[in-house]
């Protein structure tokens, strides 16, 4: 029986080896098609200018923001059963802001000129505001994380290997474990969470005030979108972490069942209140049938891509998991399903807040008035667009694994705690 | 509006306020001005200035139609430029809108915020793509804001927002705007509204004069006659 179980996960190592290989070697090419040329085989145009790639920065800043957050409440209310999960947190937060980051550098018309919004900002932009808050919270999310793994770190210093090395590099010198430094760590840790939390609020809200003060698209423009983009970044960033947990802890205790049975609540209630908050939003606007809102909002209902919303949103990212999380609460592995599908699904919400806004004319008769493929009122992404998203996955799984090898993110001691006995 | 153009361009920038007012009872919907400025500009494709918005009204046999130009706004409070993250785009003291390429990185922010679609994105893309060489004129450089600019190699205005920007270009060497010149009806006027003596502001000050999307108050320096 061993034997058998042994050979399924090598089976199934392999078969998720290639899945990845597979997604490096499409995801490459679409990269490589972005620098040869350009934005030329991408759908989008004139019109509806943003698309695929702004919904997953919004996507994964979104997850890296409720990953961070529910994190960062961990250190700051001092919830011990949890604080052992916190740098896996921190660590998903880490590399999903990197990906968001990749998503939206990809997008620029000039990638090459990121870097002017931090020599000449306008701070009358959100978008300004949001890269400044990016940069800030990225600065932060890695501090907290060096100080997380510290304790954990000094033990990897002894190895010989790469893990040694790596370990010796981040600590640069400061292999101090005894507890009064722990201590210390940990005080220093609970200040900077306690400063992250009103940072990572405002950035994950300023990302739905980036959409909300366009007052040329009335689709985006209500004072909701800031709640909806924070309740929908806990959702997201808290379900990936329970799937996380749940697949990848390598102690099965009673206690990880217990943290993973109080996330999958949490990750419901939330969910729960974001489909409250997303009834308000549609059912505000088209109650009379009528308005340019109601037009909108009957598109992403009905209109010709109405399963994203119907089948990704609400059958696969909202009822199937709500079951799931509400009915199977022993079962670990039901739970990290449930999670992995709200967060997977989570996607859909994202592209329903990108692109129905922009597939309304401004001014009536505008889509008859110069034909051209770039001055259309529709947007289907190309395979290349798809393309550079799998790209992104595959460096966020890339990214992931050599950290889990590396870092001592899986590590089940809690923080100050050896996995061996201290000595006295 | 020549003599005008002239009287004003004698005054300091931030004295001269430029606007535009199409009458719509005039315009026949040839589209020579949506031509003229793309062959002025040298706009490649998916890059419209001033595409003419055409509409039909009634059942037969009570029917119209109605022929709507549509540049930029010039707005005297535009949405598009406090979206910019980088300053890349600015209203001038004569009021015109103008981006700056070198400046721009393309994150079509501002594309999202006008509220007359009015800006569009330059994807690099020629009209003689998949045809065996470069059609000269594509190859010719645009003068637009005053600067020779080739475009090639992903280098601006490529990967940037573009718009209507009342050809300064012309405007600033006594030219009036290409779509003011090629209009065949004389339906669109250009000129100085801070002269009391143009025809401008005499055309504005008449009651039959609307603005595209007034309730946003953006104040558009567009003015229709209809």
């Amino acid at each position: 029986m061993a034997t058998n179980a042994a050979t399924h996960q090598r089976i199934g190592s392999k078969a998720l080896i290639a899945v990845w290989l597979l997604l490096v070697l499409i995801g490459a090419q679409g990269l490589w098609l972005r620098f040869v040329s350009g934005h030329q085989p991408a759908a989008y145009g004139s019109y509806v200018t943003w698309g695929l790639w702004v919904a997953t920065y919004i996507y994964f800043a979104g997850i890296s923001a409720g990953a961070y957050l529910l994190t960062s409440l961990v250190y700051v209310g001092k919830l011990r059963r949890f604080e052992r999960f916190a740098p896996l947190g921190l660590f998903v937060a880490a590399i999903t802001m990197m990906l968001a980051l990749i998503a939206i550098l990809v997008d620029l018309g000039h990638m090459g000129r990121f870097y002017y919004i931090f020599f000449r900002p306008n701070f009358s932009s959100m978008m300004a505001w949001m890269v400044w808050l990016y940069a800030a919270y990225t600065v932060l999310v890695l501090a907290q994380l060096r100080l997380a793994l510290r304790p954990r770190l000094v033990e990897h210093s002894r190895d010989a290997g790469v893990r040694g090395r790596v370990a010796r590099f981040l600590l640069a010198g400061r292999t101090d474990a005894a507890p009064e430094q722990l201590d210390a760590d940990k005080r220093k840790l609970r200040l900077l969470a306690a400063l992250g939390i009103p940072l990572v609020v405002t950035f994950s809200g300023g990302v739905g005030a980036l959409f909300a003060t366009v007052v040329a698209q009335p689709y985006w423009h209500t004072a909701l979108y800031p709640i909806f983009f924070l309740t929908g970044a806990v959702v997201s960033g808290g379900a990936l972490l329970l799937a996380a947990i749940a697949f990848l802890w390598p102690e099965r205790d009673e206690a990880l069942q217990s943290a993973i049975g109080s996330l999958a609540s949490l990750v419901l209630a939330v969910l729960l209140f974001d489909l409250m908050l997303e009834w308000a939003e549609f059912s505000v606007a088209m109650w009379y049938g009528i308005g340019h809102q109601n037009a909108m909002m009957s598109r992403v209902l009905w209109g010709p891509y109405w399963y994203v919303f119907w089948v990704f949103h609400i059958l696969i990212g909202s009822l199937i998991p709500i079951g799931i999380l509400a009915r199977h609460r022993r079962s670990s592995f039901a739970l990290g399903i449930g999670g992995l599908l709200v967060a997977g699904a989570f996607m859909a919400v994202r592209l329903n807040i990108v692109i129905p806004a922009l597939v309304e004319p401004q001014l009536k008769g505008l889509e008859e008035a110069y034909y051209d493929k770039r001055l259309v009122f529709e947007y289907l992404p190309t395979w290349f667009e798809w393309q550079v998203v799998f790209f992104v996955l595959a460096a966020g799984i890339a990214l992931f694994y050599v950290g889990c090898r590396l870092l001592p993110v899986l590590n089940s001691s809690q923080f100050g705690e050896s996995n061996e006995p201290r000595q006295h | 509006m020549q003599h005008e153009l002239k009287r004003a361009l004698q005054k300091p920038v931030a004295e001269r306020k430029w606007v535009m007012v199409i009458d719509l009872r005039k315009c026949v919907g040839c589209h020579a001005c949506t031509i003229g400025c793309v062959a002025e500009n040298k706009l490649p494709p998916g890059v419209v200035y001033r595409p003419v918005i055409e509409e039909e009204f009634g059942t037969y046999p009570n029917v119209g139609r109605r022929f709507t130009p549509r540049p930029c706004m010039q707005c005297q409070n535009p949405p598009c430029v406090p979206v910019c993250p980088v300053n890349a785009t600015w209203k001038r003291p004569d009021g015109v809108i103008i981006i700056d390429y070198d400046k721009c990185i393309g994150c079509r922010y501002c594309i999202t915020a006008c509220p007359y679609n009015a800006r569009t994105f330059d994807f690099g893309e020629f009209f003689s793509d998949g045809t065996p060489s470069r059609a000269p004129y594509e190859e010719a450089p645009t003068f637009e804001y005053g600067k020779s600019r080739y475009r090639r190699n992903e280098q601006s205005p490529v990967g940037n927002a573009r718009k209507c920007h009342f050809c300064l270009h012309r405007v600033e060497v006594g030219q009036l705007p290409m779509c003011a010149t090629t209009c065949i009806g004389r339906a669109t006027y250009f000129g100085d509204a801070n002269d009391p003596d143009s025809l401008v502001s005499e055309l504005i000050a008449n009651p039959n004069v609307m603005r595209l999307k007034e309730e946003l108050g953006t104040d558009p320096r567009v003015y229709y006659l209809t």
